[in-house]
């Protein structure tokens, strides 16, 4: 096993110990702060009610992350194609991005009229934005010359797009994805926040609430880890995916073995 | 009867950069040509214009016989990193709608006759310069143009890969009977490829003179170390230094 395997390990299982010892020699009531072992005990415990929550944030995670995938590359393509649709609709991205989600999840909410609907568009606005300004950004990247040489065999913009810009814009694209990945899931656990209820069923951030009213601490680390090792599995499963499209031509996917 | 003719072509930019003034020159069919230059000189510039990718300011460019298919060799070999070698030299035909079958094994066939038979399913990535450029001349060449437009091809590979591409591209052009258009800035490139050395001046473009170079001299590596291909290239080179001092136009 190489060492980036084991560091790591190494690292959390040791901080991991001192935080169980630090709890217990100080005496630490587990309502302020629980160690270790009894959240571990809690997520067996209360596995029937967290498993639940994560599946549907999860769902709204992945619907989410999919939709940003569609509309964020549909978007990106339409704007390689048309310079007159870029300049017009590109700033009302940008808007859409720096505007704060907990500023503009009330009146979704309100508008949406559907509590699930209404966690879906929070968590898709945040998520989008990544893939469409990297999208756009490798669609844009393609050799010149390479350009040249599909106008000098006259292909068409169809057949440019498809053959030249497409594969090319692939690795931006990916990168874009991992990111939008993590912010997927922020955005799902934020606009549950923000909306106070889980609507039909109840996420983790309403675990969180939930147990937080009720000062079941252990309960709310618990949840918590949950939303952590999702994020963790998002950003390596993405990985893997982008490793595994791009392992045979692309730079940034080749062993460092020279 | 020519293949193609440039008839007081010039080309000045949005910029206002005067590349090419007017430019007047026929390229016989089957003829190998060079374009010799200094760097700034607009031999690219006539190259993409004789390709259609650019148009030129006034003047114009006609191919009395009709347009034919062209191919084009650039600077650095252009290969697409995510294609194999297969893929990228097939990539004109299926630009063209060419099935898929028919059109891998033309290109492979092209790929034999560069020398890279066995390389199909390799990635860019794994060649070298020299192997890379060979791809980029087998991609050039299997839509079996009428006219090869090279735009210093060689200028980046090392003197030995050099040498060995410029005969194998002499062997090619014999075979094929393809017009090849070479620009370079080496006077000893040119001469050891061509039967006919254009030379231009700089600022704007324009041709300065013209050298024949005896069709009946053996091309190959005796030719390098003869005493004729000493006297060629010392006239070139003086041709292009005459070029090379004349001032720009009033």
């Amino acid at each position: 096993m190489s060492l980036r395997v084991v560091a790591p390990i190494v690292m959390g299982v040791l901080m991991l110990a001192l935080w169980e010892a630090a709890v217990r020699m100080a005496a630490i009531p587990p309502y302020i702060l629980p160690g270790p072992i009894l959240v571990a005990q809690t997520l067996i415990d209360d596995w029937g009610t967290l498993a639940p929550s994560l599946l549907v944030t999860l769902r709204i995670t992945l619907e989410a992350l999919a939709a940003a995938v569609l509309v964020g590359g549909l978007l990106a393509v339409l704007f390689s194609l048309s310079r007159w649709v870029e300049l017009s609709l590109f700033p009302y991205a940008i808007i859409l991005q720096v505007t704060p989600i907990v500023a503009i999840a009330p009146l979704i909410i309100v508008w949406a009229n559907d509590v699930d609907l209404s966690l879906l568009i929070c968590a898709w606005l945040v998520a989008f934005f990544p893939i469409l300004s990297n999208t756009i950004l490798g669609l844009r990247s393609v050799d010149p010359n390479l350009l040249d040489l599909f106008q000098l065999y006259g292909a068409g913009r169809w057949r440019t797009l498809v053959h030249l810009r497409l594969p090319a814009a692939l690795p931006y694209f990916l990168g874009g994805l991992r990111i939008s990945g993590g912010l997927a899931l922020i955005g799902a656990v934020v606009a549950e926040f923000v909306a106070g209820t889980g609507g039909s069923a109840s996420g983790l951030a309403w675990r969180i609430l939930e147990a937080g009213y009720q000062l079941k601490i252990p309960r709310m680390f618990a949840a918590l880890v949950l939303i952590s090792a999702t994020g963790i599995a998002i950003f390596l499963l993405l990985t893997l995916l982008s490793h595994l499209l791009l392992r045979r031509w692309h730079e940034s996917a080749l062993s460092t073995e020279r | 009867m020519h293949l193609v003719g440039v008839r007081g072509v010039s080309k000045v930019f949005g910029n206002g950069v005067a590349a090419l003034a007017g430019i007047s020159l026929d390229i016989a069919a089957g003829e190998f040509l060079s374009i010799l230059g200094p760097s700034g000189c607009g031999k690219s510039t006539l190259l993409r214009l004789i390709a259609g990718l650019l148009r030129p300011t006034a003047g114009t460019i006609e191919w009395p016989g009709g347009r034919r298919d062209l191919g084009f060799v650039f600077q650095e070999a252009t290969l697409m990193p995510w294609a194999t070698v297969l893929g990228n030299v097939a990539l004109p035909l299926r630009l063209h709608g060419m099935a898929r079958s028919e059109r891998e094994a033309r290109a492979a066939e092209m790929l034999a006759r560069v020398g890279l038979k066995g390389f199909e399913r390799t990635w860019p990535r794994e060649l070298s310069g020299g192997m890379k450029m060979r791809v980029s001349l087998a991609r050039a060449l299997v839509v079996e143009p009428r006219l090869l437009l090279m735009d210093e091809p060689f200028a980046a590979l090392d003197e030995i890969t050099r040498h060995r591409l410029n005969g194998d591209l002499l062997d090619l052009w014999r075979h094929s009977g393809v017009t090849v258009v070479f620009v370079t800035h080496s006077v000893f490139e040119s001469v050891f490829l061509s039967q006919r050395i254009v030379v231009m001046a700089a600022r704007p473009g324009r041709v300065a003179a013209e050298l024949a170079i005896d069709p009946q001299q053996p091309r190959d590596e005796s030719f390098r170390t003869s005493t004729e291909y000493g006297a060629y290239c010392r006239l070139t080179s003086a041709r292009l230094g005459d070029a090379m001092a004349m001032g720009p136009l009033a």
